[in-house]
């Protein structure tokens, strides 16, 4: 055993170096201006000995991708349509269930249309655990990165984010999920040359088919002449379908019709809405 | 409004019944009898001892139960009682409870149960006599299924108050807010009108009394028989009875309450001390001020919908909870995670122990009135792990990680990059420091070595697992014990103490940190080798159809072992799903520890326990 004593000494030889360092390293940084990081990246980076706080509301520690709030929806501004196709697996993996979806259904034959009508995700609830961004087909809901949200009147009705709310053009999602956005750039890529690979193909199928057809002709000619018409016109009509909905591959080919959207998105929003303007009265 | 209005709550009775799943019939498998099953038969009989489905034996005879844990104990040296727990078998008609006992020596635990009727029939006599560290799961068992243990020193609830209505682990039980008996909810798709669960079921409907219970009446004393048991042998008589200590003084024994809110108890945990001027004569815990009935809960999710509950369980080590839960259901569905999802796991679960012990350190200082200096150098260190759970994980604390077969997220070279500078540099740096500032600290040593000590033997009574256990001498770490994951791979020691003190508890988790240190070097040079984007073994999928049957699988996470005993009967949803929650059952170790100390000591003790609520309460 040493003498006794020392051991504090020791101890407090540490806390001295501590309190040294906080002062020396930000003296490296005096007079540089260039090349030098902002002051919470400094602070963050592991090779950083001195002190590591940030003045919060002035400064914010960079945020990574991957991190994740509260959801939000994408809506693709080369078409001016929401991703979303209301098929409800984010409300099936939501754990706490705080995804509430109204399926749009045709007015006519009242088949369900591939858009929501009404999306609520109730933020009090939310957990933000990610399964919804994780596990949608359609890449069409994605955590945010807003994490200062309070509410200044009702809580029960601002926390609950209607689908005005939550829509985000994917300029937005770009921007804040780079590489999410190039994976989704890259697939999309490599199904527009599968597609264009298909058709090419068919197109050669249908072509060498139209020649024997052709070549048999005198042979059968009736018969013949009737059958190569139908997968000709199909060869022609899926370029030009794909191209009207690029980045909805998934979606069925039956398009909604354009008139069944925007009366969807007017629709008179219900009692519990944060659409609502607050009452005067709901924050006495 | 109108439309909330018109409709009546929806009670359990008014909801339309859901279309009934096609009537699968689970496969059921009876156990293969392992030598100590067959030992147990050749003592009691094969009336008595029989295979019970899936795995362990049944005792047919529930008087039999405590010789039974006798034999086990004493003849086949199982001497440590894992984990009890029961599981509610409605449509059968029977109350199952089950009991994990394993040697201390390692190998997987030997399983039997005992089943009794599902009315006030439920009587079981109580192995606590035999294994003290069964007190507070039988008395678990009693609050949430409502099981009665015969000869149980201290049969109340442990959980919910005195006074609670039923027994809410029970299939037949609903919460207030209930709304359907399994996730996903109907009412959220294709028709999800958002509605509050209080418009649902009006603040006033959704509570529960106890028959013939008049809340507005009620005048009494909710601790009365928390504080009976401890003023057995108080004074009646007035000033006249109160002894005469040696001095000469008048005293009188006195009840403090520590807690519920004070920071010593590191949550919301109550300890009523029973005060002999400074030294402490008896101690009772009162628990469940964090309840939220996470099994239950998790019996409602599916599958998937779990995992990002385990980390709510310990919230300091997300990524051990969700591990321990994974690899359960993974067991139970027979799947093999890839090769780098496996190195991500035991990267992850190594940074998530040594953030744990930097926490439990820092804290066990503050503790013993190291007012905040060394807890902030800890967490300063601490908040890098973080930072980059952050980038990996997208979450510091909530990570959420984990998925059967795999992990969520790749790692990026960067982010390794990181990770090796804080394995390589600073981290190695910081425990250095930790060390210098604190283990020859005359004061420290003074108040911490021989405080709150605790042999092996009695550790092993208490089922105390962790650092708890090595600190007193014993080579018992599921890492080794019971391999799980890729760990037999990396060459690690155990590290093991015996003074069974509270410095030993401190010192121990500086050595399993290096040793931490030590696998994650090896982690991340092997990680090279495996193949970058490999993540996921099979498909992803959002529904998972665990095969019907039963696990207990086992974790070692910085507080202790984690298990999870998980009953599927074939379907998306938990049928059972129980959490042995290391700081829960170390809590029951916790009055041994504490009576005859001093009541300044109580709080290092606890300290040094490195429990934390949200999994003691679960």
């Amino acid at each position: 055993m040493n003498l006794p004593g020392t051991g504090i000494l020791k101890g407090l030889g540490v806390t001295l170096k501590h309190f040294i360092v906080t002062y020396t390293e930000d003296f490296k940084y005096i007079g540089k201006k260039a090349g030098v990081e902002p002051r919470p990246l400094r602070r963050s980076n592991p090779s950083n000995h001195g002190i590591v706080t940030v003045q919060y509301p002035d400064e914010h520690l960079p945020v990574p991708e991957n991190f994740r709030y509260i959801p939000f929806l994408v809506r693709d501004s080369a078409t001016g349509e929401d991703r979303c196709t209301s098929c409800g697996i984010c409300a099936k993996v939501c754990p706490p269930q705080c995804i509430w979806i109204v399926r749009t259904e045709d007015p006519v034959t009242h088949r369900p249309v591939p858009a929501p009508k009404e999306f609520y995700i109730d933020t009090t609830v939310c957990m933000n655990c990610g399964f919804c961004a994780e596990f949608c087909p359609f890449d069409a809901i994605k955590m945010d990165h807003k994490y200062e949200i309070t509410s200044e009147h009702n809580r029960s009705q601002e926390l609950l984010f209607d689908k005005d709310r939550l829509t985000m053009p994917d300029t937005y999602h770009a921007s804040i999920h780079p590489l999410d956005w190039a994976r989704e750039l890259q697939e999309k890529a490599a199904e527009e040359a599968k597609k264009k690979a298909a058709a090419e193909a068919k197109a050669a199928a249908d072509a060498r088919k139209a020649a024997a057809s052709a070549a048999s002709k005198p042979a059968s000619a009736t018969a013949g002449g009737a059958k190569p018409a139908p997968p000709a016109a199909g060869g022609a009509k899926s370029p030009a379908g794909q191209q009207s909905a690029p980045n909805v591959p998934s979606k069925p080919p039956a398009q909604p019709p354009p008139a069944a959207k925007p009366p969807a998105q007017q629709a008179p929003p219900p009692a519990t809405s944060p659409q609502d303007p607050p009452k005067p009265s709901a924050g006495s | 409004m109108a439309d909330v209005t018109t409709t009546p709550p929806l009670t359990p009775a008014a909801r339309p019944a859901r279309p009934e799943r096609a009537e699968k019939k689970p496969v059921i498998s009876m156990a293969t009898l392992t030598p100590e099953m067959v030992a147990m038969q050749q003592h009691f009989g094969e009336p008595v001892i029989q295979p019970a489905p899936f795995e362990g034996v049944l005792i047919t005879d529930t008087s039999k139960v405590p010789d039974v844990a006798l034999f086990v104990r004493d003849e086949l040296h199982l001497e440590m009682m894992t984990n009890v727990t029961c599981v509610d078998y409605i449509k059968e008609g029977y109350l199952e409870v089950v009991y994990h006992a394993q040697h201390i020596t390692g190998g997987a635990p030997l399983c039997f149960k005992a089943r009794v009727p599902r009315d006030e029939r439920a009587v079981l006599p109580s192995i606590t006599p035999y294994y003290p560290g069964a007190e507070f799961q039988e008395r678990e068992i009693y609050d949430l299924y409502g099981v009665r243990f015969t000869n149980h020193p201290d049969l109340r609830r442990i959980l919910l108050w005195e006074g609670f209505a039923g027994h809410p682990m029970r299939k037949d039980w609903h919460e207030a807010y209930y709304e359907q008996e399994n996730k996903p909810y109907d009412s959220r798709w294709p028709a999800g009108h958002h509605k509050l669960a209080e418009e649902r079921v009006p603040w006033g409907d959704n509570v529960q009394y106890p028959p013939g219970f008049d809340p507005t009446a009620y005048h009494g004393n909710p601790d009365e028989g928390l504080y009976n048991t401890m003023m057995s042998e108080a004074p009646t008589g007035g000033a006249a009875d109160i002894p005469f200590s040696e001095t000469g003084i008048r005293t009188d024994e006195l009840i403090v309450n520590m807690g519920p809110q004070h920071p010593s108890t590191h949550g919301v945990l109550r300890m009523v001390v029973k005060l002999d001027g400074e030294t402490i004569t008896d101690l009772k815990l009162v628990l469940g001020y964090l309840h939220r009935n996470h099994e239950q809960i998790a019996e409602r999710n599916t599958w998937l919908h779990n995992i990002p509950f385990t980390d709510r369980l310990d919230y300091l080590c997300g990524m051990a909870n969700e591990m321990g839960y994974v690899i359960g259901v993974e067991r139970l569905m027979k799947l093999q995670p890839t090769e780098r999802a496996e190195y991500l796991r035991v990267i992850m679960a190594e940074l998530t122990r040594i953030q744990s012990h930097f926490w439990s350190i820092g804290f066990l200082l503050n503790d013993l009135g190291a007012f905040y200096t060394p807890a902030l150098y800890f967490i300063t260190e601490r908040e890098f792990i973080l930072d980059v759970f952050d980038q990996v994980t997208g979450s510091r604390m909530m990570n959420n990680y984990m998925r059967f077969g795999g992990v969520a997220r790749d790692i990026l070279p960067e982010q390794l990059a990181r990770i090796r500078l804080l394995v390589n540099e600073r981290l190695p740096r910081a425990i250095d420091e930790l060390e210098r500032l604190l283990s020859d600290n005359e004061i420290l040593r003074a108040r911490t070595i021989g405080v709150g000590y605790m042999s092996a033997e009695r550790n092993i009574a208490y089922s105390v697992t962790g650092p708890l256990l090595r600190a007193s001498g014993v080579h018992y770490d599921i890492r080794r014990a019971d391999p799980y994951s890729i760990y037999n791979r990396f060459n690690f020691d155990i590290p093991v103490l015996y003074g069974g003190d509270v410095f030993d508890r401190y010192r121990i988790r500086i050595l399993e940190m290096r040793q931490s240190l030590r696998i994650l070097e090896q982690a991340l040079a092997q990680i090279d080798q495996t193949k970058p984007g490999d993540i996921q073994a099979g498909r992803k999928a959002y529904i998972h159809r665990a095969p019907a049957g039963e696990v207990y699988s086992r974790v070692e996470t910085p507080k202790g072992e984690l298990g999870f005993f998980l009953v599927s009967d074939g379907g998306q949803n938990a049928y059972r799903y129980h959490v042995r929650s290391s700081s829960f059952i170390n809590l029951g170790a916790v009055k041994e520890m504490t009576v005859g100390q001093k009541v300044a000591d109580a709080v290092i003790i606890l300290g040094s326990l490195d429990i934390v609520l949200g999994e003691v309460d679960r």
